[in-house]
């Protein structure tokens, strides 16, 4: 075909630990919108930062207009007429629209060195009147809804005179007449010949926007197809594919057991919206959905990091008010953060530190002395219980891998003898091994009793490990599935069920 | 969310309003003053006033574009010691011309912020750092250089004129405001000029309100983070010729505490710590205040350790107010 503007084959991309890609192929076609779609982590954003520069491919091709092309910095991308709009928008707040738009390349007047104020706000204004948009050049960005924002970084692309432009979930923050909006401009930049590539994971918004949809998972390309010739339900098998499952372990019945959390009617900000579910003695319950479903933030709010708008938390029955961190420790409730470096742990201290953090008071003997004796058996003995591999209880957590951090991390949960533990992404960053070992343990807490909110992004683990599936999209949750009825595709379809097609 | 935008002109500009608090601050202070003392508000006593800002006040100018990248530079204090030693060497023991002299006290200053700004972007050590750094090694060097002694220019009298002479009482007989005085306001018009109207004020901004983004626009930060680390060198040289000329002589030993002093003046004119946000006209302003705080308290006969105590609560006062104004903002 010869309107093809960009082809993308055989792309392979590593990081240390994990292959990102393995197969990245792509074909564009100017003046359509092009959806790329798969869960978190099948590739689809990789594969666009090597298109635009931020990462070097580590092997594979890319043809622009049929010319074999390397694109080594964003500057290339821009220079050959691709552009991005990351999710996290790109702008510096405290200056004007205009000096946003012109940044790097400012008109100057007479003297090299002295830029031309007026020709920028006078540029802008033209480019603006382009895309009929309402706005004024002179407006500081910080002052701007993000979906203004959103149309000035579109308007910064289009000033490049791309011919490509890359939207990377764009509607994500966006209210149902700002994605209206938005849609018009990319309708008329489709008319104008431009090649839009929509990552977006609203499956009912790229029926309605794109022209064609590229499933990618695992860091392999699935299949490209046509919008009209597929409905959602094949989309959504394509995007998880078949996965051979070990056999389904046993899930104890925890249905009858007392109840230790309730949570009722949850409100914080757009992020957290009319959450309510309940938690059983000895349960794991697993905690589904895609990239800002809200699952941290109800975390994070269940454990006191971050204030509540409304709602109850009630543990074991009785109200609690958890206003702090401390305050969730008190009521026996222990987070382990997805970011294991920044909230876990103290990585510049030893295990045997780590392990006492929480529940330091139990150590404490006559004005503060620290009972050194009895941290050191406690340490022992869950370095002992949780199998982690340290040389000894004085080596620096930063030392050890992934897995066994988090295991430092579970021992120091059990030493403050919560009876509530919400893991966050587990297993994010830990190789195989770790993981089903990280597993076990999690199954062993829960035959003891402990009960676990486990969030995870991987579908097979939520499967692997839940008895019983929350599933979130967009702060709410959109369904909860026993572990038997629970299947990929039906938590695919919840998670992606946008309150406006309810 | 309604999509609505407040309209122009509605909306007080962070650090608008922290420069009309500052100003008002500044006509509090000369009130409350001169109320207090009649001496405050004589002719001799203003000029002093004035005095006593210019090399605070160049100092502040040059720290005003580092701290709006959103990094910081300790070094302004001693940097400034090592320019004017380096101008007494070249003038008295070499026997060079003073425009000579200046002239190589400037570049010096520009040198160790070029120095500064290359560890800073090129090392990535963080600002604080890099220029505790350099603190010590400009104080090091201006006491190395001097040989532990001041330098007096007693054999170059032209030298003294460039801060003490007065340009405006040679046009109105009577009206002797030191030149060090206009040199800071000329000073401060070229920096304002810089700041709003050249490519390096808008990459000033651009840096510290968002680097990545001004990085991912093609914009090469660490050319420019260099460059305004040397612009910032530049005007403590400018500050190390005026105190050296005022003084008629490089004291080796002076210079540490100067850093924070001139910060505070940025800050207290709205200059923001986490970067983006400041003005010239706030930083004089700062200046001012912190000079006629200082000046008024002495003619009040408050002890001078106390106005040091003062002046440190007053930074800390003009944080918080800067703080607060982005919490809410």
């Amino acid at each position: 075909m010869d309107n093809v503007v960009v082809l993308m084959e055989g792309i392979t991309k590593s990081f240390p630990g994990v292959q990102a890609l393995s197969e990245g192929y792509f074909e564009l076609r100017s003046g359509e919108v092009h959806a790329l779609l798969g869960e978190n982590g099948a590739g689809k954003s990789t594969l666009m930062k090597v298109l635009t520069g931020i990462y070097p491919k580590d092997s594979g091709r890319i043809l622009y207009k049929g010319q074999a092309v390397e694109i080594p910095t964003p500057k290339a991308a821009q220079d050959l007429g691709i552009s991005i709009i990351h999710q996290e928008l790109n702008l510096m707040p405290h200056l004007t629209v205009a000096q946003n738009i012109f940044i790097g390349r400012e008109p100057r007047s007479g003297l090299r060195f002295v830029l031309d104020e007026q020709q920028i706000n006078e540029q802008t204004r033209q480019l603006f009147d382009m895309m009929h948009l309402q706005l004024d050049p002179r407006d500081k960005v910080g002052d701007l809804t993000v979906a203004k924002q959103q149309m000035v970084e579109i308007a910064k692309a289009l000033s490049f005179n791309s011919e490509v432009l890359i939207m990377d979930e764009p509607t994500a923050p966006l209210t149902e007449t700002e994605i209206e909006d938005l849609f018009r401009i990319i309708r008329q930049l489709r008319e104008k010949g431009v090649a839009i590539v929509y990552i977006s994971h609203r499956l009912e918004e790229i029926k309605q926007i794109a022209d064609r949809v590229t499933v990618m998972r695992d860091g392999r390309y699935i299949n490209t197809v046509g919008t009209r010739d597929v409905t959602i339900q094949q989309i959504i098998s394509m995007m998880v594919g078949r996965t051979i499952y070990e056999t389904a372990p046993e899930v104890p019945e925890t249905a009858d057991h007392e109840t230790v959390l309730e949570v009722k009617h949850l409100n914080r900000g757009r992020s957290i919206k009319d959450v309510s579910f309940e938690l059983k003695r000895g349960e794991i319950l697993g905690v589904a959905g895609l990239m800002g479903a809200g699952r941290t933030e109800v975390a994070r709010a269940i454990f006191g990091a971050d204030p509540i708008d409304s709602g109850e938390i009630i543990v074991a029955g009785k109200k609690a008010p958890i206003k702090s961190p401390q305050d969730a420790v008190k009521h026996g409730i222990g987070y382990l953060s997805e970011d294991r470096k920044r909230f876990g742990a103290a990585l510049g201290l030893d295990v045997e530190t780590n392990i006492a953090l929480s529940a330091f008071q139990k150590f404490l003997r006559f004005l503060g002395w620290v009972d050194s004796g009895k941290t050191r058996t406690t340490a022992d003995h869950f370095v002992k219980a949780l199998a982690i591999k340290t040389p000894s209880v004085r080596q620096k957590v930063r030392n050890l891998s992934g897995g066994n951090q988090q295991k430092v991390i579970i021992g120091k949960w059990l030493t403050a003898n919560t009876d509530i533990l919400i893991f966050d992404e587990p297993t994010r960053g830990i190789d195989v091994g770790a993981k089903s070992e990280i597993y076990k343990l999690l199954n062993e807490l829960s035959s003891q009793g402990k009960s676990i909110i486990m969030i995870s992004s991987e579908l097979p683990e939520i499967l692997r490990m839940s008895h019983r599936v929350l599933v979130m999209c967009e702060g709410r949750v959109t369904g909860e599935l026993p572990i038997a009825e629970a299947t990929q595709e039906r938590i695919m379809h919840l998670a992606t069920q946008r309150e406006s097609y309810l | 969310m309604a999509v609505s935008v407040a309209p122009r002109g509605t909306l007080v500009r962070n650090d608008a309003l922290q420069r009309v608090l500052a100003f008002g601050a500044l006509i509090v202070l000369f009130v409350v003053f001169s109320l207090a003392s009649p001496n405050f508000l004589q002719f001799n006593n203003i000029v002093g006033i004035l005095l006593a800002t210019a090399v605070n006040g160049v100092l502040a100018l040059g720290v005003t574009f580092v701290i709006i990248t959103g990094g910081i530079d300790l070094s302004i204090g001693t940097v400034m010691t090592l320019a004017a030693v380096v101008t007494g060497v070249v003038i008295t023991r070499w026997n060079l011309p003073v425009p000579l002299g200046v002239l190589v006290g400037l570049l010096a200053g520009a040198a160790a912020g070029l120095v500064n700004g290359l560890i800073i972007a090129k090392l990535k050590i963080p600002p604080f750092i890099a220029t505790l750094g350099m603190l010590n090694v400009a104080k090091g060097l201006a006491l190395v250089i001097s040989g532990l002694t001041p330098i007096y220019f007693n054999n170059a009298p032209a030298f003294n004129t460039i801060a003490m002479g007065s340009v405006t009482g040679a046009i109105i007989p009577g009206f002797n405001i030191p030149n060090a005085v206009l040199l800071f306001f000329l000073a401060a018009i070229i920096a304002s000029l810089i700041l709003t109207k050249t490519v390096l004020g808008r990459y000033t901004f651009a840096l510290g309100s968002n680097e990545e983004a001004a990085r991912l626009s093609g914009v090469n930060v660490n050319a420019w983070k260099i460059a305004v680390y040397t612009l910032t060198g530049l005007f403590s040289g400018l500050a190390g010729v005026i105190i050296a000329s005022r003084l008629n002589s490089a004291q080796p030993a002076l210079g540490q505490g100067y850093e924070l002093d001139a910060i505070a003046a940025a800050v207290i004119g709205g200059t923001s710590l986490s970067g983006g946000e400041g003005s010239i006209l706030g930083t004089v302003i700062g200046a001012f205040i912190i000079s006629t705080l200082t000046n008024g308290l002495r003619i009040l006969s408050v002890p001078q350790e106390w106005q040091t105590v003062v002046t440190g609560a007053i930074v800390v006062v003009a944080v918080y107010l800067d703080i607060v104004r982005r919490r809410r903002g």
